[in-house]
């Protein structure tokens, strides 16, 4: 099994950007532009009940009042909302049951993402959920999974068959209100994943997304929902790509995830979307809001990311811990290479007692990538000994990109302890030439030093895929020295 | 094995080395000497392909092969190994990693099969032991924190695991105590074969009491003024450089 998974690993990381394919599926797309009326159409298309559709329609309305934040430390081109079509879906042929019934198209597709659609050898511990453009394709091991309990499915199929659970968490950990892009995902998103962990359950197998952005003039607004209730345990990991295009693609898309007392949750992202190419042409805009709520007691949320790709990438990742001895992490790594910019960080906010987080954010920049790290920490009145400690590394590749650190604290009870180191490094001439003395190439030193570097955050993924994080680390940094 | 002929090279616009010239036999052990700036550690890393030093004129052939046309990794893989004087940390690299991807780079350009995990371990334990470096020290990053000596003798660590044909060690012996000075040198010369060979840069006699050069050159002012045995050694040691230097006056004057 091992060596199945070497196979695909390998095969998914040669060369430049290797997702860039495109594929000629038979999609079902609505027309172009935003108004209430594509809402509906949206909602209709998707058999929606009537509390949805108010919901979308609320969210909608509240969105018009709304602007673009201006703070992030970005460039981003205007976006007209008009050119972007909100809907699109493969064309079912009929209710698909196994993966014969799948466009052999789409399969391909998958196929040579290396996402396997059947549940067979290779990556047999882990189950996956596909969503291309709009809606999810396929979800293997439901039927395992649910033996124990767990709803492991398409935020679609979760409307119909769980509405109870659908409607008592969505919007409970992100607000419709909460944020522009937020706001607008609350209007117009398609599809995701929604997953429950019952009481007491450790889910035995990595549960995983994988987003693939297809169709042109297509943005992709996913929701997912992953609930864990008391005492349980999740490991969850979703993966991104898109194809090489000229224009840049929207991507906004929300993550909520409840954790209830003694529930853990690890939530592990690796960000492959097309960053536009060498001369920043193109490119995903990957404007994410993501939260996580400890909201029992001694529950944990930790977050990973690895962030390679997108054009621009606009997230943060975050935890509120209310519950009582609760734990919030974050793990990042993000790259930026060639006219790539990011500005990604946390958000952890102490309202219970006892409460601790850690941040951990390695940033790095080549080319002419820009790279922020932004992060709040804060400590309301009621959280008595809350902890956090952040450590923020920049590594630089190259004297024309840069990195950038926005730390804020918000403390309001004296007993918190608040810890921040941050360091910025470069990748020396010398280390490199050590290298090659010793019979390393240069790319190969790079990829040495830069995992080395990126080591700790990648320790905490899953097996499976801190090998394919490594190597695409390395793959996004190539031809960026020298 | 290594021809040097009428080597010429500046940094930076400025002459360095001006012409020189040394042959190098299989199983031979050169040691080069020679007062502080002459263009001992330039020479060096001519040979070793760093950029930063232009190459104005002369050959180097290292195997019957144009040296100056290869890229710094393929001289390593084709045997060139440079113990530096002040060897790199590379922070968040293990020695383990760093030296797995060398070994296994070298093994590649040979058409051999990377080393299994257990073998490369094996092999790392047998040499760690040849050159008696603290264990602890390959588990750590690349010289990260280790002292100027644990330093030296992780360079020569490296050289042990990677079996090179020319060894050109720069001042490995400075900042060794005594024990270490030892250490070193058996490590040389444990890998010491017919058909390899040193250049051996250092500034004291006392390193070739246990490691005993067939030549030894003196390097002034980017020439190599003086060849002879051994004994030149001896002698320098006694003497220092200034008489060297007054030949060379007297020679100009003459
Ligand atoms: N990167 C550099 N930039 C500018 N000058 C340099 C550089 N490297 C070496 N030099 C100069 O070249 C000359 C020779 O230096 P080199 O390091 O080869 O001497 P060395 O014989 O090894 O001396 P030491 O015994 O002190 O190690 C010196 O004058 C030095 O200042
Ligand atoms: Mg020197």
């Amino acid at each position: 099994m091992e060596k199945d998974q070497d196979q695909i690993l390998s095969d998914v990381t040669t060369g430049e950007y290797k997702y860039g394919f495109y594929s000629d599926i038979e999609m079902d797309r609505i027309p172009k532009g935003l108004s209430e009326d594509v809402v509906r159409m949206i909602s209709a298309k998707k058999n929606e009940p009537e509390w949805l559709l108010e919901f979308r329609l609320k969210s909608y309305r509240h969105w018009l009042t709304m602007k673009m934040p201006a703070w992030p430390n970005l460039k981003i081109p205007k976006i007209n909302y008009q050119e972007i079509i909100f809907y699109a879906a493969p064309k079912e042929r009929k209710k698909i049951n196994n993966v014969e019934d799948i466009d052999p198209e789409l399969k391909k597709t998958f196929d040579k993402l290396g996402i396997p659609l059947q549940e067979q050898k290779h990556l047999a511990g882990v189950a996956v959920d596909a969503v291309i453009d709009s809606v999810s394709i396929k979800t293997t091991f439901k039927e395992t999974l649910a033996e124990m309990g767990i709803i492991f499915c398409s935020f679609s199929d979760a409307v119909k068959e769980y509405p109870d659970l659908v409607k008592r968490y969505m919007g409970s950990v992100v607000p419709y209100t909460d944020n522009f892009f937020a706001t607008l995902n609350s209007a117009v998103f398609s599809d995701g994943s929604f997953c429950y962990i019952p009481k007491g359950v450790r889910c035995p197998m990595e549960l995983s997304t994988y987003f693939r952005i297809n169709s042109a003039n297509t943005g992709q607004f996913e929701r997912t929902l992953l609930i864990a209730d008391e005492e349980s345990y999740v490991s969850y990991l979703e993966g991104c790509t898109a194809p090489s295009r000229d224009e840049n693609q929207l991507h906004a898309a929300i993550v909520e995830i409840v954790a209830e007392k003694n529930a853990e949750v690890k939530y592990s992202t690796v960000q492959n979307w097309y960053p536009g190419d060498k001369e920043g042409k193109g490119g995903v805009f990957n404007f994410v809001t993501k939260r996580g709520m400890c909201k029992g007691e001694n529950s944990k949320i930790s977050w990973t990311q690895i962030e390679t790709g997108s054009a621009i990438t606009w997230k943060y990742p975050s935890c509120i811990l209310r519950g009582d001895n609760s734990t919030g992490e974050f793990y990042s790594v993000a790259v930026t290479n060639n006219h790539q910019q990011a500005d990604t960080g946390t958000k952890m906010t102490h309202i219970g007692k006892n409460t601790k987080s850690t941040i951990v954010s390695k940033g790095i920049s080549a080319g002419h990538g820009q790279n922020s790290y932004r992060g709040l920490v804060k400590v309301l009145k009621n959280a008595t000994n809350a902890r956090n400690y952040s450590q923020c590394d920049s590594l630089l590749l190259g004297d024309k990109c840069g990195a950038h650190t926005f730390p804020y604290l918000e403390v309001d009870n004296q007993t918190a302890i608040v810890e921040h180191e941050a360091t910025t490094s470069k990748i020396g001439e010398d280390q490199i030439f050590y290298c090659n003395q010793r019979g390393i190439s240069t790319e190969d030193a790079i990829g040495l030093i830069v995992n080395g570097y990126a080591r700790e955050v990648i320790n905490k993924l899953p097996m499976e895929f801190a090998v394919e994080a490594q190597k695409l680390l390395q793959i996004s940094l190539e031809g960026s020295v020298g | 094995m290594l021809i040097i002929n009428n080597l010429k090279a500046s940094i930076g616009g400025k002459s360095i080395l001006k012409g020189i010239s040394l042959h190098v036999k299989p199983g031979e052990i050169h040691a080069i000497m020679g007062p502080n700036g002459s263009g001992k550690s330039t020479l060096a890393a001519v040979l070793a392909g760093r950029e930063f030093v232009e190459i104005t004129e002369g050959t180097v052939t290292y195997l019957g092969k144009n040296l100056l046309d290869m890229t710094p990794e393929d001289r390593a893989k084709e045997g060139i190994f440079l113990g530096f004087q002040y060897p790199i940390e590379i922070p968040g690299v293990s020695m383990v990693n760093f030296m797995k991807t060398a070994v296994n780079e070298h093994r590649k350009h040979k058409g051999l099969d990377p080393l299994s995990a257990s073998d490369f371990l094996k092999l790392m334990r047998d040499k760690k032991e040849l050159v008696e470096i603290d264990s602890k020290l390959a588990n750590r990053s690349v010289n990260e924190g280790f002292s100027g000596g644990e330093k030296k003798k992780n360079e020569i660590f490296q050289m042990a695991m990677l079996e090179p044909r020319l060894a050109i060690l720069d001042e490995t012996d400075s900042g060794l105590d005594i024990d270490a000075l030892r250490i070193v040198a058996n490590g040389v010369n444990k890998l010491k074969r017919p058909d390899n060979s040193f250049i051996v840069i250092t500034h004291y006699q006392r390193l070739l009491d246990y490691i005993v050069p067939d030549v030894v050159h003196v390097l002034y002012d980017g020439r190599i003024v003086k060849t002879a045995g051994k004994e030149l050694a001896l002698e320098l040691e006694e003497k220092g450089y200034d008489w060297i230097k007054k030949e060379i006056e007297n020679n100009v004057t003459a």
